[in-house]
C-alpha cells in the first residue's frame, strides 16, 4: 500500500467482485441453489426410503377407519370413525384445553400480578414467591405432579368425596349431574338471549346518560338482576323443564352424569398455574410502565384505589401488556401439546401419537400437525394485532 | 412577643417520632395494617401461609425419614427421603456403567474449572478461554463421555441419562443455538430479499410449532431424510431438534437488540469503511447483545426447562429417570418425594441463572445511564 493517495475522482465503478449489488445477487443465488439442492436431496431420500419401507404416501389414510377409542370427545366419535374424525377430535380437545387454560391463567395472572405490586408487604411477598416458584419449575414436571401425585392419590370411586349429593370426586375424575332439557327449555334460552340484549341496550343508554349529565347508573347490579331474573322467571313459567341425571355408583365406577377426566384437570391446573406466573410478570411490567403521575392525578381527583386501577391504570397498562400477553397465550396453546405425556387425547397425543403409530405416515402427519399449530399461532397473533390496533387508537 | 414556652420559636429540639410510627410496630402499621382492606388482606395472607407452610415443613423436615436402605425405613408418615438417597446415583448418572462414572465427573469438573474464571472480573484472557470452552472442551468431553477410543470403553448413548443427560442436552443446545440464532437474526435484517425471506420463514416456522412436534419430527421424520444406511443416534437427532428450535427463539431475542441500536451506529461503521462482518462484530453486536442479556438468559432458562420434553421421545433425562424410579414397585407411592426433589433441582438451576443474569445486567448497565 505504498501508493500515494490521489485527489483524482475515484473510479466510477468498483470492480465487479467488489460491487455490493453484484455480491448480493451472487450470495442470494448461492443460497437459493443450496436450499433447492438440499430440498431435492431430502425429497429424493424420503421418497426412496418410503418406497423401501413400503409406507403409503398421500392423504388417503384420513378416510380409513381408525379402530381405536378416545376417552373424551366433543364431536361424535367411535372406533369405526375415520382417522380424519380422530384428527378433528384431537383438534377440538386442543382448542378446549387451550381456551380453558387461557381463561384461568389470565384470571390468576392478573390477580397475582396486581398483588405483586400491592402496598401490603405480605401480599406482595406471597405473589413473588408464587411467581418465582412456578415459573422456574418445568411445566412437564408440574403436569406429572398434579396427575400422578395429586389426582392419582384421590380415593377410589367407592370412597369418593361427595359434594352436595351429586358431585363426586375420585381418582377417575369429577362426576357431575348432567342436565336433561325438557320441552319448554327453548323459552328459557330465549329469555337469556333477551336478557343479554337488554343489558347491552341498557349499558349503552347508561353510558350516554353519564356522558350527557354525569349521573351514574348501577349498571353492574341491574345487569346481574336482569341476567338472573329473566331466565328464572321463564323457568318458573314453564315449570322447571330440567331434570338432572345424577351419577350412580355401579360396580367399580360411576355411570351417568358428566365426567371431567383427571387428565384434563391435571393439564388444566398445571397449564393455568404455570402460564399465570408469566402473565403476572407481564401484568406487573405493564402496570409499572404507567407513570406514577397518573395514580397521583387520580387520587387528586378523589378516586379510590379500586376505581383508579380499573379506570386509569389498567386501560393504559393494557397497551403495554397486550403484545407479551398474546405471546403467552400462544405459548399456552403450544404447551397444551405436553398432554401427550399423560395421554389426554389432544391433537399431538391422538394424531401424532396413535395415528402415526398405526399408519406410519410420518411426513404427512407431522406436516399436518405443524400446519395446525402454525395456523393457530397466526390466528391468535392476528386477533391480538387487531385488538392491539383498536386499543392503540384510543391514544391521543 | 412573649410565649409560654421556654423555647424561642424554631429553636425547639426535634422530638423523636411517636413510638407507634417507628420500629416493628410502625413498619407493620405502614405495610400490613394501613387500612381495613389491607388488614383483611394481611389476615387472609397469614391464613394461607398457616395452611401451607407448617404442614410442608413438618412433611419435609420434621416427620421425614432420611436414613435407611429401603422403604421399611419410612415409618414416620412424612417425606421418605430414603427413596431419593437410594436412587441419587441413578438420578445423576442414569444407566451409565458404574465403573465409568468418573468420566462424567471429570468432564463436569473440567467445565466448572473452565467457567469459573469466565465469571471472575479479574481474569484477563477471557477470549482465549471462551474459545477453549466453545471449541476444545466439547471435543474432549465427547471423547470422554462416549468413549470408544484412547483406551476408554464405549458407552452407548442409550445408557446416558439422569441429570447429566439434562445438562448435556441443555449445554449443547445453548452452545449450538447461540451462533445459529445470531446468524438468523442478522439474516432476517439483511437487505438481500432471498436471505431475509429464508431466515424469516425458518424462524417463524420453528416458533409457530410446539417443541414436541419438533422432537417427533427429529425422531420420526429425520431418519427418512437421510440416504439409506446413514443413521444418526437418537440423542443426536434430539439435540439437532432442540438446537434448531431454540436458535429460532434466540434469533428473535437478538433481533430485538439489533433493532434497538440507533441507525447512526450502522452509518458510523459504514463511514469508517468497515466491512459488513467487521461492523457487525466490532460495532453493532457488542452493543446489541448487551441490551438483550436478560432475554438471552431467559431463552437459556426456557431451554433448560424444555429439555424435560425429551422423555416423550424415550430419552431418560432427569425428570424421565425420576418418573421411571417412582413407578418402580419397590418404591411405589413415593412419587411426591421424587417430584419435589426434581422440582427443587430444576428450581435451583433456573433461579440461579435468572439471578446471575440480573447481576450481569446491573454490571453492564453503564452506557445509557445519564
Amino acid at each position: 500500500m505504498s501508493k500515494e493517495p490521489t485527489l483524482a475522482a475515484p473510479a466510477l465503478k468498483p470492480s465487479p467482485w467488489n460491487d455490493p449489488v453484484i455480491r448480493g445477487y451472487f450470495f442470494q443465488i448461492l443460497l437459493i441453489i443450496a436450499v433447492v439442492l438440499s430440498g431435492m436431496y431430502i425429497f429424493g431420500n424420503t421418497a426412496a426410503n418410503l418406497e423401501k419401507q413400503g409406507i403409503a404416501t398421500g392423504f388417503g389414510f384420513m378416510e380409513t377407519t381408525a379402530g381405536f377409542g378416545i376417552i373424551t370427545h366433543l364431536i361424535e366419535y367411535s372406533e369405526s370413525s375415520s382417522y380424519g374424525t380422530a384428527f378433528l377430535v384431537g383438534l377440538f380437545n386442543t382448542l378446549l384445553i387451550s381456551f380453558a387454560g387461557i381463561v384461568a391463567a389470565t384470571i390468576i395472572g392478573v390477580i397475582v400480578g396486581i398483588a405483586r405490586l400491592s402496598k401490603n408487604w405480605l401480599v406482595a411477598r406471597l405473589a413473588m414467591v408464587y411467581i418465582e416458584t412456578f415459573r422456574n419449575i418445568p411445566l412437564l414436571l408440574q403436569i406429572f405432579f398434579w396427575y400422578f401425585a395429586v389426582l392419582r392419590a384421590l380415593p377410589s370411586p367407592k370412597n369418593s368425596v361427595n359434594f352436595a349429593d351429586g358431585v363426586f370426586l375420585n381418582n377417575r375424575g369429577i362426576y357431575m349431574p348432567s342436565s336433561i332439557l325438557g320441552d319448554g327449555f327453548s323459552l328459557v334460552i330465549a329469555a337469556l338471549v333477551i336478557a343479554i340484549i337488554a343489558i347491552i341496550v341498557m349499558a349503552r343508554w347508561a353510558h350516554k346518560r353519564q356522558e350527557k349529565t354525569g349521573q351514574q347508573f348501577h349498571t353492574v347490579y341491574v345487569s346481574i338482576g336482569i341476567l338472573i331474573g329473566l331466565p328464572l322467571l321463564a323457568l318458573i313459567i314453564t315449570g322447571f323443564p330440567i331434570t338432572w341425571e345424577i351419577p350412580v355408583l355401579k360396580g367399580f365406577n360411576f355411570v351417568g352424569g358428566t365426567v371431567i377426566i383427571p387428565e384434563f384437570v391435571a393439564l388444566w391446573l398445571s397449564l393455568s398455574i404455570y402460564t399465570a406466573s408469566f402473565i403476572a410478570e407481564v401484568v406487573r411490567a405493564g402496570i409499572q410502565a404507567v407513570s406514577h403521575g397518573q395514580t397521583e392525578a387520580a387520587s387528586a381527583l378523589g378516586l379510590r384505589a379500586a376505581p383508579t386501577l380499573r379506570l386509569i391504570i389498567l386501560p393504559q397498562a393494557l397497551r403495554v401488556i397486550i403484545p407479551p400477553l398474546s405471546s403467552q397465550y400462544l405459548n399456552l396453546t403450544k404447551n397444551s401439546s405436553l398432554a401427550t405425556a399423560i395421554a389426554y387425547p389432544e391433537l399431538v397425543s391422538v394424531f401424532t401419537g396413535t395415528v402415526l403409530n398405526q399408519t406410519g405416515q410420518a411426513v404427512e402427519i407431522i406436516s399436518i400437525t405443524m400446519a395446525v399449530y402454525l395456523s393457530i399461532s397466526l390466528l391468535i397473533s392476528m386477533f391480538m394485532n387487531w385488538y392491539n390496533a383498536r386499543m392503540a387508537l384510543v391514544e391521543r | 412577643m412573649t410565649t409560654d414556652s421556654q423555647y424561642a420559636p424554631g429553636s425547639h429540639p426535634d422530638l423523636p417520632p411517636p413510638a407507634s410510627m417507628v420500629g416493628v410496630v410502625g413498619w407493620m402499621r405502614a405495610n400490613l395494617f394501613s387500612n381495613t382492606t389491607n388488614s383483611l388482606l394481611t389476615i387472609f395472607a397469614l391464613y394461607i401461609i398457616y395452611l401451607l407452610v407448617p404442614p410442608a415443613i413438618s412433611w419435609i423436615f420434621i416427620n421425614s425419614d432420611w436414613i435407611g436402605e429401603d422403604r421399611s425405613a419410612c415409618t414416620s408418615g412424612g417425606a421418605c427421603w430414603v427413596f431419593i438417597n437410594a436412587r441419587l446415583e441413578q438420578f445423576i448418572y442414569g444407566f451409565y456403567p458404574e465403573a465409568e462414572r468418573w468420566r462424567i465427573d471429570v468432564s463436569f469438573f473440567l467445565l466448572v474449572a473452565l467457567i469459573v474464571p469466565m465469571l471472575m472480573d479479574r481474569f484477563k484472557h477471557k477470549g482465549w478461554l471462551g474459545a477453549v470452552i466453545l471449541f476444545v472442551y466439547p471435543v474432549i468431553s465427547f471423547y470422554l463421555l462416549a468413549g470408544g477410543s484412547f483406551g476408554l470403553v464405549k458407552v452407548e448413548t442409550s445408557q446416558w441419562g439422569g441429570l447429566s443427560l439434562t445438562l448435556i442436552i441443555s449445554i449443547v443446545g445453548i452452545v449450538g443455538s447461540f451462533p445459529i440464532g445470531l446468524l438468523l437474526a442478522l439474516g432476517r435484517r439483511s437487505k438481500m430479499p432471498a436471505v431475509s425471506a429464508f431466515c424469516t420463514g425458518f424462524i417463524e416456522l420453528w416458533r409457530g410449532v410446539p417443541l414436541i412436534t419438533v422432537l417427533f419430527m427429529s425422531s420420526v421424520m429425520f431418519p427418512l431424510f437421510l440416504p439409506e444406511g446413514v443413521n444418526f443416534d437418537k440423542l443426536v437427532r434430539a439435540l439437532v431438534g432442540v438446537t434448531l428450535f431454540s436458535a429460532a427463539y434466540m434469533a428473535e431475542t437478538v433481533r430485538g437488540g439489533l433493532q434497538a441500536i440507533p441507525k447512526g451506529q450502522y452509518e458510523g461503521a459504514e463511514a469508517l469503511g468497515l466491512s459488513y462482518w467487521k461492523s457487525m462484530g466490532f460495532i453493532i453486536l457488542p452493543q446489541a447483545l448487551k441490551h438483550v442479556i436478560p432475554g438471552i438468559v431467559g431463552n437459556f432458562i426456557g431451554l433448560f426447562k424444555d429439555t424435560t420434553l425429551v422423555l416423550i421421545i424415550g430419552l431418560f433425562d432427569f425428570l424421565g429417570i425420576v418418573q421411571a424410579a417412582s413407578t418402580d414397585p419397590k418404591w411405589l407411592g413415593y412419587s411426591i418425594e421424587g417430584y419435589v426433589f426434581c422440582a427443587f433441582v430444576y428450581w435451583v438451576f433456573c433461579f440461579g441463572m435468572s439471578q446471575y443474569s440480573q447481576s450481569v445486567e446491573r454490571k453492564l448497565h453503564t452506557g445509557h445511564k445519564r
